[in-house]
């Protein structure tokens, strides 16, 4: 912290620059250590209560200092709690997540960096109008959609499948997928694509060989816009699957409401960190790439 | 063999119309300049040649092919961009033979290509640099390589030295000059520099609002341009335009009558007849800037055509190899380019010389030029 204060003549008056300096800073401190705690104690709540025996929670209740560890919660919570009518705990529910959120991410990103390439490189006639229709869809709040949804997955025999949810969650994040690489694309100069057709290339070599290389930002944006937002939807998980084909976050909330016994609040923490972990990892490794590819531009 | 023919070419962007009845062609071999303002559809009719944009109507001619439908890669033509259009991610090497690569070309023959064509452009050293590791000068000479490497019927060149600062301007200028005439490939140059044109082209195209005001070779396009468009746009500073009336003197001699300030005439003899002359004898009087001199008898009896009147000095700027003053000849502003020794002061009452030889005179209504009489 460098005091950059001008230095005035007089020596009280260079004491109280001083001090005004090191009260404002404080006061500046104070005010974001406060908020950043109030920000962050569901979370140290959550992670104490994986830790303290279930009795001991009952006992003093949910946000008190834990007295006695106890680690068996998490395993409890992975392999062996009851939820959603079997007793094998939130494992198969995770893996339903991850099977759901890699591939759509997956197949959003690339077909949003194609449709974001054709748009803003091959306009055609009504290319701007599809672009706004496609735009809609960010806007659209996916309840909207719920019963639509519902007939095609039961004309499609998808129903309460892995392969249902990575349909829709694939049509649902074309749209922002293509809103951020078009956008990207369109700083891309138009000189470029002019010489590749000059040179021979055409719309895939174009594709391959010129736009991809160039797009690890936005697609780096797009990755972990996605996954985050498809791993912790909870809406269209609930709605068209049940039980053992649930993702992890329909099935947190089946834990926390267990019926006659009281809720197993120590479980329940730690099936919600293990459910939070993935976003939280791609978070910390990816989160500075993702500040940088939305600030960065294409070209120089 | 490697000529150009452009028949009756229009071009519409909807309702408007960018080129209105184009009519170039380009010889085996020749340096073609498209010049004039922006907006006036030379960078469109250099797209519709490479292919980029399509005819709305008359056709096109490489070589003799008709080439309106033949996409891009297929017409033999290479091009350097303004912006150089070099592809970020891939080295020097990689752009030059990205085309290649394209077609099928053998590894062997793509290196051999890259090293003929390195050599000539003095970039061996940065073939293995991505394009932000290069300088302004070293990307446009990639560029280039990128488009000599085609060995292609055609060059096409749009404004490729816009981007670069003055001094470096005129040293690739220079190389282009130089590679033309070691190359001698036909090229089609579009700039809005007159400067440029003048210097590198065969022969120069100058365009205004969609259509071609002259094609002629630089000396004649300078001297004789054919309208006031042309005459005011080549050479810098402008030409100077004086409105005036013909008149005859005694013996029948003709000249121009420019009013001054303070209600005098000045009559100013014109060094040719000219061809024919508007009912009402008003024409417009094309003076350039370098024609104007401080009169003195040594150089009337050099240039008998000199004509004589005082003018007030209202601006003087030395550029160290010449002066330019600002002179007013009765309502107008006039710019001549003086020696800097014995060069106009400001304020002064300057005895000024024109050289009528080279004065163009113009029609004011149709702002063509009036020729000479044959």
């Amino acid at each position: 912290m460098t005091l950059a204060i001008a230095i005035p003549a007089g020596q009280a008056e260079a004491r109280n620059a001083w001090w005004r300096h090191v009260s404002s800073r404080t006061a500046i401190y104070a005010f974001l250590t406060l908020f950043a705690l109030l920000y962050l104690l569901p979370l140290f709540v959550v992670i104490a209560n994986s830790f303290r025996p279930l009795p001991e929670i009952t006992r003093y209740g949910l946000i008190w200092w834990p007295q006695h560890l106890r680690l068996g919660a998490w395993a409890e919570a992975w392999s062996s709690t009851c939820v959603a009518g079997t007793c094998a705990g939130v494992q198969r529910n995770f893996y339903n997540s991850l099977l759901m959120t890699v591939p759509a991410t997956v197949i959003s990103t690339l077909l949003g960096a194609l449709n974001g390439y054709i748009l803003s490189k091959w306009r055609f006639r009504g290319s701007e109008v599809l672009f706004a229709c496609m735009t809609l869809g960010v806007f659209m709040p996916p309840q909207i959609a719920l019963l639509p949804w519902a007939y095609i997955l039961g004309t499609l025999s998808l129903t309460n499948s892995v392969a249902g949810l990575i349909l829709i969650h694939v049509v649902q994040g074309i749209s922002f997928a293509t809103l951020f690489c078009r956008n990207y694309y369109v700083a891309i100069p138009d000189d470029l694509i002019k010489a590749a057709r000059i040179d021979g290339a055409g719309f895939w070599r174009i594709f391959h060989r010129i736009i991809l290389p160039l797009s690890p930002p936005i697609l780096i944006v797009t990755v972990i816009w996605q996954f985050t937002g498809i791993w912790n939807d909870y809406i269209i998980g609930m709605a068209f699957t049940s039980g053992r084909e649930q993702p992890i976050t329909a099935v947190l909330v089946a834990l926390a409401t267990a019926g006659q016994q009281a809720a197993p609040f120590d479980v329940a923490s730690s099936a919600v960190l293990i459910a939070a972990l993935p976003p939280l990892l791609i978070y910390f490794i990816g989160g500075k790439y993702f500040v940088r590819g939305l600030t960065q531009g294409a070209i120089k | 063999m490697a000529t150009l023919t452009i028949k009756g070419v229009h071009k519409r962007f909807g309702p408007v119309e960018v080129l209105k009845g184009i009519d170039i062609e380009a010889r085996d071999g020749e340096f073609i300049a498209l010049v004039g303002p922006s907006g006036c559809g030379k960078s469109t009719l250099l797209a519709m040649i490479a292919g980029l944009e399509s005819v709305t109507s008359g056709q096109i001619f490489i070589d003799e092919r008709l080439v309106n439908a033949v996409a891009p890669k297929d017409r033999d033509i290479a091009m350097v961009f303004q912006s150089y259009a070099l592809y970020p991610t891939m080295t020097a090497r990689q752009n030059i033979t990205f085309g290649m690569e394209s077609r099928g070309v053998p590894r062997k023959d793509q290196d051999e290509q890259v090293a003929r064509v390195a050599g000539l452009l003095q970039i061996e050293p940065l073939l293995g640099r991505k394009p932000g590791q290069l300088s302004g000068g070293q990307r446009q000479r990639v560029a280039m390589g990128r488009a000599l490497v085609r060995n292609p019927k055609l060059f096409l060149f749009d404004e490729p030295l816009s981007n670069l600062d003055a001094k470096l301007r005129v040293d690739m200028r220079a190389e282009i000059k130089k590679l033309h005439q070691r190359v001698g490939k036909t090229t089609i140059y579009v700039t809005h520099d007159q400067v440029e044109a003048m210097t590198l082209a065969s022969r120069i195209a100058v365009m205004h609002q969609g259509s071609v005001q002259q094609f002629d070779i630089p000396k004649r396009v300078y001297a004789h341009p054919a309208n006031m468009f042309v005459a005011g746009f080549m050479g810098s500073p402008s030409m100077n335009f004086l409105d005036g009336r013909l008149a005859a003197r005694d013996g029948g001699a003709l000249c121009v009558e420019i009013p001054l300030a303070n209600g005098a005439v000045a009559a100013l003899p014109l060094a040719r007849p000219p061809a024919s002359a508007p009912a009402d004898g008003r024409v417009v009087l094309g003076i350039r800037p370098e024609h104007l001199y401080r009169y003195d008898a040594e150089l009337k009896a050099k240039k008998p055509a000199l004509a004589r009147l005082t003018a007030p000095v209202e601006l003087v700027e030395p550029t160290g190899a010449e002066t330019v003053a600002n002179l007013r000849i009765g309502d107008r502003e006039v710019v001549g380019r003086f020696d800097p020794d014995g060069a106009p002061e400001l304020g002064e009452q300057l005895d000024l010389g024109i050289d009528m030889t080279p004065a163009c005179l113009f029609d004011p209504g149709s702002q063509k030029l009036i020729p000479d009489a044959a």
